[in-house]
């Protein structure tokens, strides 16, 4: 047990996943649950029902005013000249390296008025970087309003059939990375988006993060979800739903020493829009014909856990680079991993070994996503 | 959660049953409780010798590695197979469910370890109730 005891922040939920007697875990400087009822139980509820996720930790900052099309597209790798209202991408904030500031989510409220959410162990260090990087800019206000709102995440095929009974805006309407403010569980002009972290269908809302009204709505849903079995979910599942659907977790596939092209993000960077932070490192990188190792995917074939920070090494024991999340895949019931290696052993089929605990343990190089959900439309309500 | 009066545990979360100069090895409820979903047990193989105090395997669940300590000096005359193709049976009855026997180099050397009573306290102040 650590001696140090440091103070953890708590969402506004802290009092209601304790008195369901979630496990509690320090993240990001947060006392968030890491699991109900287990990780994995909570994992299938999520693939293949409905889970509920209190992530009220991340941060959210607003850019408003006419300068705030240009600022965001100074500060973040995507084209936010190509959202619509109602619209939201997955973008990042580069440093001058072309290495991550941390990765977002950006959405556009309305012309001049963009909302970027944000990791929460990055919170601090993220206004700051906004602050400082665009904050000279004209005509953009920058506001944090990280503490304004309990966000909840309703993930799974049945989350849609969930949420709608707590709305009355047609959630069928809302497409993928879009949304919309309506009424939801009495409370007016909740922004819902259909956005998440699990590489399932589902919905993000954005509540006053007052302790009632959030301790209220998370009841309201779970007991909206109870009829198709939905259960309230810890971040222990939802880092395995995200790996096995390969997304990135800042601290792990990406960081201030890992650039775009090595994370495999670079689509997301659009090259082609006038000078952003970290555009010109990029360029460089491209000019010097692209990076030297990307992460890929592993699928042990031995018998062995890969985790966070383990060695990855040839065959014969030449190292070749880390893990940088590894755990066994409840959905898919195989062993994975993401890990950086150079770009000369990427190909899926190529055969490497991780070192566990000081042996060397058969792995394959697989093509991410190791999971992807099946495309199909949900059934009417 | 009784922790059951005739085995002797470690504060490192290991019970040990003695029978004889045999000593049966598992991990505690709280053990398979702080771990979550057990999925995948390292053991010693048969014949090694185990030192007290020193790791004898692991035990890991869907987050996290845990070591293995050896309560007492031995030598493995059993291991439990099961748990390799079923091993969140630890996480279903941990009192019961033995990851390793072994044959004491000092059939008394289990007598210093902590009582039920006392692993009850231990746990007590470990996590703060």
């Amino acid at each position: 047990m650590p001696e140090v005891a440091t103070a953890l922040r708590k969402t506004a939920l802290n009092a209601t996943h304790r008195s369901h007697r979630a496990k509690m875990v320090g993240f990001g400087g947060w006392d968030m649950p890491v699991e109900y009822t287990g990780i994995t139980a909570e994992h299938m509820a999520v693939r293949s029902a409905v889970g509920l996720f209190d992530v009220s930790h991340m941060g959210d900052i607003q850019l408003r005013g006419p300068g705030s099309l240009a600022a965001i597209n100074q500060l973040s790798m995507n084209d936010a000249s190509k959202l619509q209202v109602g619209q939201a991408h997955y973008s990042a904030m580069l440093t001058p390296q072309g290495t991550f500031v941390d990765d977002i989510v950006v959405h556009k409220l309305s012309d001049n008025d963009y909302l970027i959410v944000i990791n929460a162990g990055t919170r601090e260090k993220d206004i700051q970087w906004v602050r400082q990087t665009i904050g000279s800019m004209p005509s953009c206000h920058i506001n944090d309003f990280s503490d304004m709102y309990t966000q909840l995440a309703i993930q799974g095929p049945r989350a849609q059939q969930t949420l709608q009974k707590l709305t009355d805006t047609d959630l069928s309407t809302i497409k993928n990375y879009w949304f919309t403010w309506g009424k939801v569980a009495g409370l007016y002009n909740v922004m819902i988006a259909r956005t998440g972290y699990t590489g399932e269908d589902g919905f993000e809302i954005y509540i006053p993060s007052d302790e009632p009204t959030s301790a209220r709505v998370w009841q309201e849903i779970l007991e909206a979800g109870a009829e198709f079995g939905i259960l309230p979910c810890g971040l222990g599942c939802r880092n395995t739903l995200r790996l096995e659907s390969a997304m990135a977790l800042y601290g792990h596939e990406i960081s201030d020493t890992i650039n775009v092209f090595e994370a495999g993000l670079n689509r997301y960077a659009k090259l082609d829009k006038p000078g952003f932070m970290g555009k010109p490192a990029l360029d460089a990188i491209t000019a010097a014909g692209g990076p030297a190792r990307k992460l890929v995917g592993l699928e042990m074939i031995d018998r062995g856990i890969a985790r966070d920070g383990y060695p990855v090494k040839s065959l014969s024991g030449e190292a070749l680079g880390q893990v940088t999340s590894g755990s066994p895949a409840p959905f898919l019931k195989k062993n994975i991993a993401l890990a950086y290696v150079p770009t000369t052993h990427t190909d899926p089929g190529t055969e490497l070994a991780v070192e566990i605990r000081g042996q060397l343990v058969k792995a394959v190089v697989v093509p991410t996503p190791f999971y992807k959900r099946p495309r199909t439309i949900a059934p009417a309500v | 959660m009784p922790y059951p009066a005739q085995y002797k545990y470690t504060k490192e979360h290991e019970w040990i049953d003695v029978s004889g100069e045999t000593g049966t090895i598992g991990i505690t409820d709280y053990a398979q409780n702080s771990l979550g979903d057990i999925v995948f047990v390292e053991m010693p193989k048969l014949g090694e010798e185990i030192q007290a105090g020193s790791t004898f395997g692991s035990v890991e669940s869907v987050k996290a590695v845990s070591d293995l300590y050896a309560p007492v000096t031995g030598t493995v005359t059993a291991v439990n197979e099961d748990l390799v193709s079923a091993p969140e049976t630890i996480n279903t009855d941990a009192n019961t469910t033995w990851l390793i026997k072994i044959d004491l180099t000092d059939p008394l050397e289990a007598a210093s370890l902590l009582s039920a009573a006392d692993y009850e306290t231990f746990i007590a102040e470990e996590t703060g109730h």
